[in-house]
């Protein structure tokens, strides 16, 4: 049980491609030379002045897999470098790893295209049960490293950086050993640990990493792709990479709900719900689940919920066209459930909710809230408890 | 008999000058807890809630006999409260502050081996003894002086558990919101070694959710170290992998830290699990009775 890869979709800066590799360059992180292109007319141009005779095209979305995709596109002349960002430009890239609806492209990277001896994994993360940044290495790179965990796991190493020393040099020379790698390939794999390590800690990285990390033709070390997330919890000592955010790749939905401080995840379900704390909205998504019915959303008001956030909650909410009901599901402690009550009633006059509402109150000042639902004309139904509310959810949204 | 804190629990509180730490303290203080002193580097010597501010932590220990600290200081600054703390001598260390970056974690929690001192969070509720001692945010009113010991990743999930074994009439013994971090203080297992060892502490109640695999190592450690019945639930069964559920913890990625995991290695383990969040204080009567 061991974590890895760990990309969060929904953190609040993942990097794209060409930013990351621009990053590993400043550290001195071996990568090939390319240009990030907004237009076919940038793309020749970049290919023009990298130079060479052969070309990547890779479309610059938040998703892993893009050469399933069609995302990543060889070329061997600049007509060819012109066509495959005129196809990638502006158009919505579908991954393995993006849903249905895919990305929007709005970028392409394009690259010298490098010879390839052997391809490598690493990636560099928190380990959770060591408490500890660790490095992850195998020598079959290229490949869905999942898979690879699940198929092949003893083909995974794992070479830890303990917090009291920082980076040692024989975690290079372990590393190096995993892949196989001698003479200068192994000082240069010393140099490549202690620049990622140096990134991974002065960036307050979640993850860095690099799929494949190729061996090219003249036996050196570069860095093909590259993944680097950066951890939302950080971000107030990171102003630059904070900078770096592309909103474009987010559900809309989502980014919505960051703006107006609630935390938000989109769901494929009819019974959305509200609730305050995390542990609590995932419990609530849980029971509605079984009992039959699919959530909607994951949403937390937080758990110092005022009217206002209810009613913004309010409105993400019925945005979404596939709600056939509402649960709102409020444990009152420091917040008073006559507030959220308040809040509620406010947000149903003022949106004209088409769909039933169910709320289940419980806490401080809850009877008086559940009086206040009762005796209010607006058709909000007050439920006694957790199973209660779930219950009468999946009634109504029938 | 509890764990953590009790009646003799002497506290001073971290941060007391702002707003969310003056609110809280008060309330703590309402509650009967015995929070002594403040502290706000700047504030020294001036006065917050009857209670004397001092600059540094040192002092306030020094001024009070104080051994444990609750902790309300912006994320920032976290790192440096819970080493200040630790470093004057505080035994218990209540950090509630949420969005602590995780790479300070990791440098506290290496820094902290050597310190006989236990850290309990951050991003947490804090903990709560009924009837004698409250060092967090929970609503003291819900919770009755009982039987049960609770260990929870989440804060409002936590007060939904108090809310079902007071309503069952089990009440609790002491209630410990571990918090949502990957990078944490105290864990599962610290906190079962303590409720075992607790003796009016008769069952005890698990609130894991997704990510990591602390709870896989806690239903290890049950099956060959705790004799009480343990009831546990696990949140997150249907979230979505590779999405960060609210918790900085909470997310599956790459086939690993699923509900269904923690499911599965708590029962093979004897564990009472139940997937209905609405049951675990009928699940924990059934247990006991």
């Amino acid at each position: 049980m061991r974590d890895f890869a760990l990309l969060i979709q929904n953190a609040r800066v993942n990097l794209h491609e060409y930013q990351a590799k621009a990053l590993l360059s400043r550290y001195g992180v071996p990568v090939a030379p390319g240009r990030a292109a907004s237009s076919a007319e940038e793309s020749v141009a970049a290919a023009g002045e990298l130079g060479g005779d052969r070309w990547v095209v890779k479309a610059q979305v938040h998703a892993g897999g893009r050469g399933k995709g069609g995302g990543v596109q060889l070329c061997d002349s600049p007509q060819a470098v012109r066509e495959a960002a005129e196809r990638l430009l502006g158009a919505r890239l579908v991954t393995p790893q993006t849903g249905p609806d895919g990305l929007p492209v709005e970028k392409v990277y394009v690259e010298q295209a490098s010879s390839i001896d052997r391809e490598l994994y690493l990636s560099l993360l928190i380990d959770r049960a060591d408490e500890c940044a660790c490095f992850v290495g195998s020598a079959a790179g290229g490949m869905d490293i999942e898979e690879v965990a699940r198929v092949t796991p003893e083909k995974i190493a794992r070479v830890k950086v303990r917090a009291a020393t920082g980076i040692m040099p024989y975690a290079g020379r372990r590393l190096a050993k995993v892949f196989g790698l001698e003479g200068a390939a192994a000082r240069e794999m010393h140099d490549l640990a202690g620049a990622l390590y140096r990134l991974f800690d002065e960036c307050d990285a979640s993850l860095i990493e690099i799929n494949p990390l190729v061996v090219n033709g003249e036996g050196k070390l570069l860095a093909l792709d590259a993944k680097i997330a950066v951890e939302d919890n950080a971000l107030f000592r990171q102003p630059d990479l904070a900078g770096l955010r592309d909103p474009g790749q987010e559900d809309e939905l989502e980014r919505r709900a960051q703006e107006v401080g609630l935390s938000y995840v989109s769901l494929d379900g009819s019974i959305a719900c509200m609730v305050n704390g995390a542990g609590l909205a995932m419990a609530t998504m849980d029971l509605i689940k079984l009992q039959g019915g699919e959530p909607a959303n994951f949403l937390d008001v937080g758990g110092a919920a005022d009217s206002a956030r209810v009613a913004a909650g309010f409105r993400l909410i019925l945005s979404n066209p596939r709600v056939r009901a509402i649960l709102v599901n409020i444990f009152g402690g420091i917040v008073r459930c006559d507030v959220i009550a308040e809040g509620i009633l406010q947000a149903v006059r003022e949106a004209s909710v088409e769909v039933p509402v169910i709320a289940r109150l419980e806490g401080t000042n809850a009877e008086s809230a559940r009086a206040m639902l009762d005796g209010s004309e607006l058709t909000v139904t007050a439920a006694s408890d957790l199973a209660d509310a779930a219950r009468i959810a999946m009634e109504m949204a029938a | 008999m509890s764990i953590l804190v009790d009646s003799s629990t002497r506290a001073i509180c971290q941060g007391l000058t702002g707003r969310q730490g003056r609110f809280h303290a008060e309330q703590c203080l309402d509650y009967g807890t015995r929070i002594l002193a403040g502290v706000t580097p700047g504030r020294g010597g001036q006065e917050c809630l009857g209670l004397p501010v001092f600059d540094t932590a040192e002092e306030a220990v020094r001024a009070t006999g104080a051994d444990t600290s609750l902790v309300f200081v912006p994320a920032p600054a976290a790192a440096d409260a819970i080493m200040a703390a630790a470093d004057a001598g505080i035994r218990l260390i209540v950090c509630i502050t949420e969005g602590v970056p995780v790479l300070d974690m990791v440098r506290i929690k290496a820094a902290l081996k050597s310190f006989d001192c236990r850290l309990l969070g951050p991003n947490c509720p804090g903990v709560i003894t009924p009837g004698q001692c409250k060092l967090g945010i929970m609503p003291g009113f819900i919770h009755e002086p009982g039987r049960i010991g609770i260990i929870s990743r989440s804060g409002t999930l936590t007060y939904e558990v108090v809310h079902q074994t007071t309503a069952h009439g089990l009440g609790q013994t002491s209630c410990v919101g571990i918090g949502g971090d990957p990078v944490r203080g105290l864990n599962f297992i610290d906190c079962l070694e303590m409720f075992e060892r607790d003796p009016e502490t008769e069952g005890i109640v698990m609130v894991g959710e997704i990510g990591g695999a602390d709870e896989e190592k806690a239903a290890e450690y049950i099956s060959s170290e705790v004799s009480k019945p343990v009831v546990a639930y696990i949140a997150g069964v249907t979230a979505p992998p590779g999405k960060r559920m609210g918790h900085a913890g909470a997310i599956v990625a790459g086939g690993q830290g699923t509900a269904e995991a923690k499911y599965e290695a708590l029962l093979a383990a004897g564990v009472a699990v139940t997937r209905s969040p609405a049951e675990i204080g009928a699940t924990m009567a059934r247990a006991l009775a």
